[in-house]
């Protein structure tokens, strides 16, 4: 089962590689991980998709909450919850492929950021399976590049990440 | 006042009443160095390798209720300390390891006697720290013991860049620290333990299993009073060995790899299992899969949170410190009234005695080549079972384990967690400074002393009177079972050729040494030495080399196929 993690973390030197090594020493799979300060400058939250069966979430929770400087850890995925991320990519826009490249962005609620004689960057927001489908749906052989933030999420309505 | 970083460091080991610091010198820690020459409250002891002064460090916090100190300096310092720090950190042992590092400048240039030591730490400490601001000193030294004790405890390092121990800053020691991403939870959950009380009432056939979190948290003394209350059977891992005393009645022996009959079969078979202070590890459990085909409730005391359902699911979790809430247990049944269900459990003792009956311990006492477990049992006896017992890993460890019978906690010190071969000399060092009146015994194999043998070294500068008992077999004896049951007895490296004479060994570091051949010598030879009060003595046993560690569950079954010894 595919889960979403969200923790609050002291925003101190070497705090991230506690959590990616507790993930590598253990044998746990994150698919994505983002990372940013909050508005709290002292904590950084974190957004961790990890792929595993209940017991195995189960302990991911307990030794994230194991680590020292971890402040709070919630698995947002329980309950109902915003999911996003951003991708950027660069495609060839040539000829035909240009007017086609414009009308897929907009379809897809992506924005052109970005124009080049040859090549346009596309922004787009969505969830992973939106962000996916636009890969899928525009020729591959145009893509030149491609980045993506990673999943961040938020519960919705009162559920609260906060100390 | 205005200190230097290095002076800052010494105040806060005396603040935090630091008896001794285990260490070794190098370049980027000289400045505390001057500073602890300087002073004569933090005693310092020199080791001959950083591995012993963490092992010493260990063994220190191990039969005390303190923190074990190690100091070492920057690059190979810190990676020879690294075994030690991982031992600690796999038993949950308290230890502040202060590491010296090259100046803050130098930092990722690969300076002289540079590594990344919070990067190689990080997976075997319970934190780290690397000092980048003097003003952030003493509260990180404060925060190091803090961590240390408190919660499951575990070893901190704190490095300190060379340039840092030589700037001066006001100093303050804080009396208290508040971290708001770090609270243990201390009481149980009420709910909960009002479950648990009404499993153990309803219990036909109960358990009570507990591990090294017993002696750890010193809840040895309400661990006995609710046995005792309860009337059931008691089982202690290796790590939990003295949390109740192994002569009374109602103690099975150790479970596990190497347990005893009565023990594992207890364990596998019971309908209420009640784990305190003990994680269902590999080796007390074997399989977890053949673990789970009888159906059992069990409640799972822990005050960390990860260690519960984490190899087995558990019915009744209960997170929070073990006396606390072996206490709430205790006072709950007294004050509902309920006995447990006597009819039952008498039937349940039935079992268990019966299980007793194969004697599963049992060796041959007619030989005449010295058996080894003849040998831990007069030292028991010697000793009168009062002796601190430090031990290596293998063979020797499992012995020890199996026949001194441990009344108390904090007298038995091993490397249970990581298994540590070179563990036992220098934690002996550590607790006999700890205990300087007591008897201290390193149980011990020949190739395990050699791994750290550079110690008798500092137990000569420091005239501490360790018993090295070893059973010297020829054999990496452990491997060599392993090789003989599961590798068709082909003992691929597992013969230690080349030994020296470890009588001569020992009388070149100034030590007496004593070889004994001879089962009818082997009482004499302990008696004698444990008579020279000021003497380390190093007694090399010539024990049975074939001789093999039973019962025994191999690695991957189930708790009841064991292997017993031969028919005798």
């Amino acid at each position: 089962m595919r889960h979403v993690i969200s923790l609050l973390i002291e925003n101190e030197a070497g705090a991230l590689s506690r959590v990616t090594g507790l993930f590598s020493a253990r044998a746990y799979n994150i698919e994505s991980l983002t990372v940013a300060p909050t508005e709290d400058s002292s904590m950084s939250r974190i957004t961790i998709v990890s792929v595993g069966s209940d017991d195995v979430i189960e302990q991911i929770t307990k030794q994230l909450n194991k680590l020292i400087e971890v402040i709070k850890v919630v698995d947002i995925s329980e309950a109902a919850h915003i999911e996003r991320e951003l991708m950027l990519v660069k495609v060839r826009a040539t000829g035909k492929d240009r007017e086609e490249m414009k009308r897929m962005s907009d379809i897809f609620r992506g924005r052109i950021i970005d124009v080049t004689e040859t090549t346009y960057v596309i922004e787009l927001t969505g969830n992973t399976a939106k962000l996916d489908s636009f890969i899928e749906a525009i020729d591959r052989t145009l893509i030149l590049e491609t980045v993506r933030t990673g999943v961040c999420g938020i519960g919705r309505g009162d559920r609260i990440l906060k100390v | 006042m205005v200190l230097t970083g290095a002076e800052i460091v010494i105040r806060c080991l005396q603040e935090e009443k630091v008896e001794y610091v285990f260490g070794y010198p190098g370049g980027s820690v000289l400045f505390i160095y001057d500073e602890l020459f300087k002073q004569d409250k933090v005693r310092h002891v020199l080791v001959r390798h950083e591995q012993g002064a963490v092992h010493a460090a260990d063994g220190y916090a191990r039969s005390t209720e303190k923190v074990g100190v190690a100091l070492v300096t920057s690059g190979p310092g810190v990676t020879n300390a690294v075994t030690g720090i991982a031992t600690a950190h796999m038993d949950s042992i308290p230890l502040v390891i202060i590491s010296g590092q090259v100046p803050t400048a130098y930092i990722g240039q690969d300076a002289f006697q540079e590594v990344d030591t919070v990067g190689i730490t990080r997976p075997c400490v319970k934190h780290n720290f690397l000092v980048k601001d003097i003003q952030e000193l003493a509260s990180t030294i404060k925060k190091a013991f803090y961590l240390a004790k408190s919660g499951r405890p575990g070893p901190v390092l704190v490095d300190i860049p060379k340039d840092i121990s030589a700037m001066k800053c006001e100093y303050t020691y804080p009396k208290s620290i508040a971290m708001r991403s770090y609270n243990p939870v201390i009481k149980g959950h009420q709910g909960q333990i009002k479950k648990a009380v009404q499993l153990l009432l309803e219990a036909k056939r109960p358990m009570i299993y507990t591990g090294g979190g017993v002696i750890l948290s010193d809840a040895a003394d309400k661990l006995i009073k609710l046995v005792r209350q309860l009337g059931f059977p008691v089982t202690n891992t290796l790590m939990g060995l003295g949390g109740y005393p192994a002569t009374d009645k109602q103690f099975v022996g150790m479970l596990g790899m190497h347990g005893t009959y009565e023990a594992n079969m207890a364990m596998q078979h019971c309908d209420v299992l009640l784990a305190v202070g003990a994680r269902f590890d590999d080796r007390v459990i074997g399989n977890p899969a053949n673990f789970a085909e009888v159906p059992r409730k069990i409640i799972h005391i822990d005050i960390d949170p990860s260690s519960i359902s984490k190899r087995v699911k558990v019915d009744v979790p209960i997170v929070g410190d073990l006396p606390e809430v072996l206490d709430d247990i205790s006072k709950l049944l007294a004050a509902g009234g309920d006995r447990p269900d006597e009819k039952a459990v008498k039937a349940w003792w039935k079992q268990i005695d019966e299980w007793r009956g194969k004697d599963c311990l049992k060796y041959d006492r007619k030989s005449k080549i010295i058996k080894p477990q003849f040998v831990i049992e007069k030292l028991y006896e010697v000793t009168k079972g009062e002796a601190f017992v430090t031990s290596d890993v293998g063979q020797h460890q499992m012995w020890a384990a199996q026949y001194y019978k441990f009344d108390k906690p904090r007298r038995w010190m091993n490397s249970g967690g990581l298994g540590t071969m070179g563990f036992g000399l220098p934690a002996a060092m550590g607790v006999q400074l700890a205990h300087p009146e007591s008897p201290v015994a390193c149980v011990t194999g020949e190739g395990s002393i050699q791994m750290c043998i550079q110690e008798l070294s500092t137990c000569k500068q420091y005239r501490l009177p360790v018993k090295i008992v070893l059973l010297n077999n020829g054999f990496l004896g452990m491997v060599r079972q392993w090789q003989q049951l599961f590798h068709g007895n082909r003992y691929a490296e597992s013969y230690v050729d080349a030994l020296p004479d470890f009588v001569r060994l020992a009388e070149s570091y100034g030590h007496v040494g004593l070889r004994v051949d001879k089962p009818a010598d082997v009482e004499g030879a302990l008696k004698e030495a444990f008579k020279r009060k000021d003497d380390l003595v190093f007694l090399d046993f010539a024990i049975d080399p074939t001789e093999n560690v039973y019962p025994m569950v191999q690695g991957g079954k189930g708790l009841t196929e064991m292997i017993l010894s031969e028919e005798l």
